[in-house]
């Protein structure tokens, strides 16, 4: 599967531009700021209904314009579809495949699956653990509509749950057997979550590290493991053991939503021992990952989009991982840099089919 | 703070786009339709929005709105008076009664327990309900709730609440709707019904 072409209309920075694709590598090239992860935002719409960056959708419209349609043909198994994403100011997205609109856009998630490897990865590092929370559940949810729903669920019996505690610590008044209703919808969620969670990350992990030592080139021991609370005991004694705790400072203190996922080199945090090569490298080679994975369970190849990601590379790194995505193993991808020299003489060592677009006012084919 | 050029007209925008699903300019809209209108126009208007708070009252029986301190429904003899549907608000009578399926009686809770809304156990209205099944005057109820969370939650409260007497507690089916290509389906049902099938006796319609 891949992308044959993009047309835009007044998407982003763009007023009008058309792109013929090459089914293996593709390269936006240009200066910062004239919008070639714009381009790579428009393929993520065509794949999951929205932005990658901006979930407003009418914040995506050309500057002054009223509208934007995003299109493109897509070669799936020796057809050709059409996709096509459109959304004027103040009305509902639509969003059509072959000419027929979705009547849920959740059943496009998963026609078309992307990976964007991009420089706001860092997050999962840097920031808290809702992000690597978020990071297993996007995941998880592209190929499992059943744990999308349950986490829904969990989430809204836990926002009550603490309504709840806040209004008993206002009225001064605890009623024990109100919480257990909520107690009692949360534990099998729970359950149910954490041990989809297990499984992912015992699933995932072999991925994980065989990426990293292929892009690093060494024996460095990467780690990646959950962390729970339901690893020592589950989600009903731990709601039973906290209630004390959980009325005193308002809030549901065990759970699921306190999940993490430790990142480590060997056995060092990654956050503060790893260099910021080495915390790249283990970005791009768990969302490499998380390409060999969604590729396992669904059989479909994704496209991968790699943002800007050569910024803090050595040309030796930007050579294994061009050459490596450059394999069978790997479909269609699309390579955002502002140096086309360096980009050009790293892709005409590898054998794959490449086309370079050059980006400034107009964009332009430059070689193939 | 006036917003409009008079003092009366602001009141009135201000009173309408308190309602759900009004804005400012939806209220302002009304209000002017309003002024529009010829004044006896008006006045029944007003006045039957006053009458309807004043004087609707609610079934002593079931809690259903009613002009009578007994609703149509609790004073049909004819209804079986042995079962009890528990829904959520009138709306949901309506749409059951629509059904033409069902003959037993209904019970309004009122609402649903939901923190959010400041709606606790003890908001709902549940005593007439807990009064019949003491009497023992109740063989079945059926839980017909929302399938949201909430939803859920007030139906384990009753089911909790209620399980120990000696009554059939029954709740909704849920599962693929009537006219559904499976194709076509939400997973999420689909699966349900796949785990919650049931005997087929050779007709599905019964």
């Amino acid at each position: 599967m891949y992308l044959k072409n993009l047309a835009l209309v007044h998407f982003k920075n763009y007023e009008q531009a058309e792109l013929e694709f090459s089914p293996r590598i593709n390269c936006f090239v240009g200066d910062n700021g004239v919008g070639k992860t714009n381009l790579l935002d428009a393929i993520h719409y065509l794949s999951l209904t929205k932005s990658f960056f901006n979930p407003i959708d009418s914040q995506n419209i050309r500057h002054g314009e009223e509208f934007f349609v995003i299109q493109g043909d897509v070669e799936k198994d020796g057809e050709t579809e059409n996709l096509y994403c459109a959304c004027r100011k103040g009305r509902k997205k639509q969003f059509k495949k072959n000419r027929k609109e979705y009547e849920r856009l959740a059943d496009h998630i998963g026609y078309m699956p992307v990976v964007m490897i991009s420089p706001a990865d860092s997050a999962l590092i840097t920031e808290g653990s809702d992000q690597r929370r978020k990071f297993m559940d996007s995941v998880i949810s592209q190929y499992d509509r059943v744990y999308l729903d349950n986490l829904m669920r969990y989430n809204r019996a836990l926002t009550q749950r603490n309504i709840l505690l806040k209004q008993m610590s206002v009225q001064r008044q605890t009623d024990h057997a109100a919480i257990d209703l909520w107690d009692k919808q949360m534990i099998p969620l729970a359950a149910f979550i954490y041990q989809t969670r297990v499984k992912f990350i015992r699933d995932l992990m072999p991925l994980f590290r065989e990426y990293y030592a292929m892009i690093s080139g060494n024996e460095e021991e990467v780690e990646l493991r959950y962390e729970s609370q339901l690893h020592e005991e589950g989600m009903d004694e731990l709601l039973r053991e906290r209630r004390e705790k959980d009325l005193a400072v308002q809030y549901t203190t065990g759970g699921v939503h306190k999940d993490d996922l430790w990142l480590g080199l060997g056995e060092h945090p990654m956050k503060r021992t790893g260099s910021q090569g080495q915390q790249k490298t283990f970005l791009v080679a768990l969302k490499l990952a998380k390409f060999g994975f969604i590729y396992q369970v669904s059989g479909n190849l994704p496209i991968l989009l790699l943002d800007d990601i050569f910024d803090k590379f050595d040309k030796n790194r930007v050579k294994q991982i061009i050459r490596l995505v450059s394999e069978k193993e790997f479909g269609q991808i699309f390579i955002t840099d502002t140096n086309l020299e360096h980009l050009e003489g790293i892709l005409k060592e590898i054998p794959a089919d490449y086309r370079i677009f050059t980006i400034n006012d107009t964009i332009r084919l430059i070689s193939q | 703070m006036h917003q409009y050029s008079s003092k009366l007209l602001d009141e009135a925008v201000r009173e309408f786009s308190k309602l759900p699903g009004i804005g400012k300019k939806t209220a302002l809209r009304l209000v002017l339709y309003l002024l529009r209108q010829d004044e006896e126009e008006v006045t029944r208007f007003g006045e039957s929005m006053i009458r309807l708070r004043k004087e609707i009252k609610h079934c002593r029986e079931c809690n259903n709105i009613s002009d009578t301190d007994i609703c149509e429904i609790c004073a049909n003899p004819r209804r079986d008076r042995h079962i009890v549907c528990v829904v959520e608000s009138i709306r949901d009578v309506i749409s059951i009664e629509n059904t033409q399926q069902y003959n037993g009686l209904y019970h309004v809770l009122g609402g649903i327990i939901s923190p959010m809304d400041g709606v606790g156990p003890g908001d709902l209205e549940t005593g007439k309900l807990e009064e019949k099944i003491k009497q023992g005057a109740v063989k079945e109820m059926i839980l017909a709730l929302s399938t949201t969370m909430e939803g859920d939650t007030t139906n384990f409260y009753l089911y909790r609440k209620f399980h120990n007497y000696d009554i059939e507690i029954s709740i909704l089916a849920r599962g693929v709707s009537f006219g559904d290509e499976l194709e076509y389906a939400d997973e999420i049902t689909l699966g349900r019904s796949i785990i919650n099938r049931q005997p087929f006796r050779g007709d599905i319609s019964r």
